[in-house]
């Protein structure tokens, strides 16, 4: 599959700090692609880059074939953005802004019409299309923001954190139009909600400390990084002997973290197999009762965590 | 210069709702209404309040069409380069600092075309402003003095417009090179300042701003126009000069999103 946006060895430096390290990366096109990590990780630098509104320091990209350094207008007829506290002009009302992006892109008439009530009903605004955006509440000014990137159907949509101020009626709302331009359009969308990334991105990217930590399927991710996660809750009255156990636990060569939270005790092992063999066997020798065991699906912020050195390191005991 | 005339309306849109076309537009008339009457009545209003006490005696000449017009000068050369000064602090440094730059830079609108819309709206707000002063001041003149020659008072009142301009536009660099208005309104000041100061040196009058004034008088009254076309000259290349200097400090200026 050709990439729609093709980023080799860009690199951005302010001054002595270094916010983007030699970023190589494909976002495949028709994708829906999430970008991931920690605050100043170089998430948003990324995407100034990519809509012109920063100049790389070195390397260079491509968004839907044109290349940012020679683009300018060309290259931003083809793409919306979403900044992550999008401002406008309060003054304006929200379909008058609408109207002015669309005629920005040379529609007219009834095709800008058209569009500016699509994005208005799309992101449920009508009701309020006729207010000044001055009174706009945070959530609203998101939608408006999503509604306003997608005016020109653009081919790569770049969204920095587009659902980070909305309730979670909201971003469910805005998440399944999100993944409803999955086939139709690029999406590079950078969040720090990971279960959102999860629920409709199908590819992700980790950053970290401006480096490219992984880039792969959700998928593939979770099959490459993923450690057996074994969940225990323990009957009340048992901590003694919990904690008898745990230190068995922790002494153990198959076990990679292991957390306790009374009554819960949460371990990633290093072998499935021999884990979910050996704990029972311990939960037996120790005479401890449990409530719960549960053999967990690790999630992509457990993955996440662990790329980018905030997991909890071995015999961590809470 | 893709978005050029979208991006012009949206300018003229927010100066008529953010009133400052209006402020614009009642400053210089007003401007224009108190040049001719003050020329006329203010002599008459110290008389009266001199004759008041014992033993003064205030004579005064007769005020003249000339009265009006230096009157007008004057006050042009005050309140007006004062608004001009203020008038675009913000028009760039405002949209900078709020995130709305980037916003509409990041749509099909070149850099080109979002400096030379506002360029534009500038020279509108102050046209507009000088064209209501102008006719007030010709439409009071009359009524009070004798009509000027309509001819000679618009070549006057277009070397207004430019004088005007020229210091419009230092505050507009300002408003460029700087990423919020505070900066900007200073180094608009600051070059107002350097201009007057300028002004002081023999010879070197003329090629400021403020130089267009004496050959606007001159105009206005139908005499010969000194120094015209050296004053002209000068304060073309000044304008070029600083159109330039924001074009080269803007198509690479990196632009940040909306305040964190």
């Amino acid at each position: 599959m050709s990439a729609a946006i093709a980023c080799r060895g860009l690199t951005k430096r302010y001054g002595d700090v270094l916010a983007l390290d030699h970023l190589t990366l494909d976002v495949p096109t028709g994708s829906i692609f999430g970008f991931l990590g920690p605050n100043g990780a170089g998430k948003t630098t990324t995407l100034r880059l990519l809509t012109g509104l920063a100049f790389p320091t070195e390397g260079g990209a491509t968004v839907a074939g044109t290349d940012i350094a020679s683009s300018g207008v060309e290259l931003r007829k083809r793409t919306g953005y979403l900044d992550q506290s999008p401002q406008f002009y309060g003054w304006m009302r929200g379909r008058e802004l609408l109207e002015f992006v669309g005629e920005l892109f040379g529609l007219r008439g009834a095709e800008l019409r058209g569009r500016v009530d699509g994005a208005l009903t799309l992101t449920g605004l009508k009701d309020a299309a006729n207010r000044r955006i001055h009174g706009y509440s945070g959530g609203m000014r998101q939608r408006l923001g999503l509604a306003q990137a997608l005016v020109n159907r653009p081919d790569v949509l770049l969204l920095d954190e587009p659902v980070s101020a909305l309730d979670p009626e909201g971003r469910h709302a805005m998440l399944d139009v999100i993944a409803g331009l999955r086939g139709q359009a690029t999406v590079l969308m950078s969040s720090h909600i990971l279960a959102d990334i999860e629920r409709v991105c199908d590819t992700v990217a980790i950053l970290d400390r401006g480096r490219l930590v992984v880039s792969s399927s959700v998928a593939e991710l979770r099959e490459r990084y993923t450690q057996p996660v074994f969940l225990l809750e323990m009957e009340p009255g048992q901590e003694e002997r919990a904690e008898d156990l745990i230190a068995a636990l922790r002494a153990a060569p198959w076990v990679d973290e292991l957390t306790w939270e009374r009554p819960r005790l949460r371990l990633v092992a290093r072998d499935e197999a021999t884990a979910g063999r050996e704990i029972l066997a311990a939960l037996v020798a120790h005479g401890v009762e449990i409530q719960r065991f549960e053999r967990a699906r690790p999630t992509l912020e457990d993955i996440f965590l662990r790329l980018t050195g905030g997991e909890r390191e071995k015999g961590t005991v809470a | 210069m893709a978005g050029f005339s979208v991006f012009l309306r949206k300018e003229l849109r927010e100066a008529l709702r953010g009133n400052r076309l209006l402020v614009v537009g009642v400053v210089f008339l007003l401007l224009g209404i108190i040049s001719p009457v003050g020329a006329k009545y203010m002599p008459e209003l110290l008389k009266m309040l001199g004759t008041g006490q014992a033993g003064v005696m205030i004579t005064f000449p007769t005020p003249t069409v000339n009265d009006a017009i230096a009157q007008y000068l004057k006050n042009v050369a005050g309140t007006g380069v004062l608004v001009a000064v203020l008038l675009p602090m913000g028009m760039v440094a405002r949209e900078k600092e709020r995130g709305t730059a980037a916003f509409a830079l990041v749509k099909p609108l070149s850099r080109a075309a979002f400096l030379g819309a506002k360029l534009v709206a500038l020279l509108v707000m102050l046209a507009v402003g000088v064209a209501l002063a102008a006719i007030a001041t010709w439409f009071y003149t009359a009524l009070l003095f004798e009509p000027i020659a309509p001819g000679g008072f618009i070549a006057c009142t277009l070397l207004i417009l430019l004088s005007l301009l020229v210091y419009g536009l230092l505050t507009f660099l300002g408003s460029v090179v700087a990423n919020s208005q505070l900066p900007a309104v200073g180094i608009g000041i600051a070059a107002w300042v350097a201009i007057s100061l300028i002004g002081v040196i023999p010879n070197a009058a003329k090629f400021t701003p403020a130089g267009l004034l004496e050959p606007a008088s001159a105009l206005a009254l139908g005499a010969s126009p000194p120094h015209l076309g050296a004053s002209l000259a000068a304060n073309l290349v000044i304008a070029a000069v600083v159109v330039s200097l924001a074009w080269f400090s803007f198509r690479r200026q990196e632009l940040a999103g909306a305040p964190e």
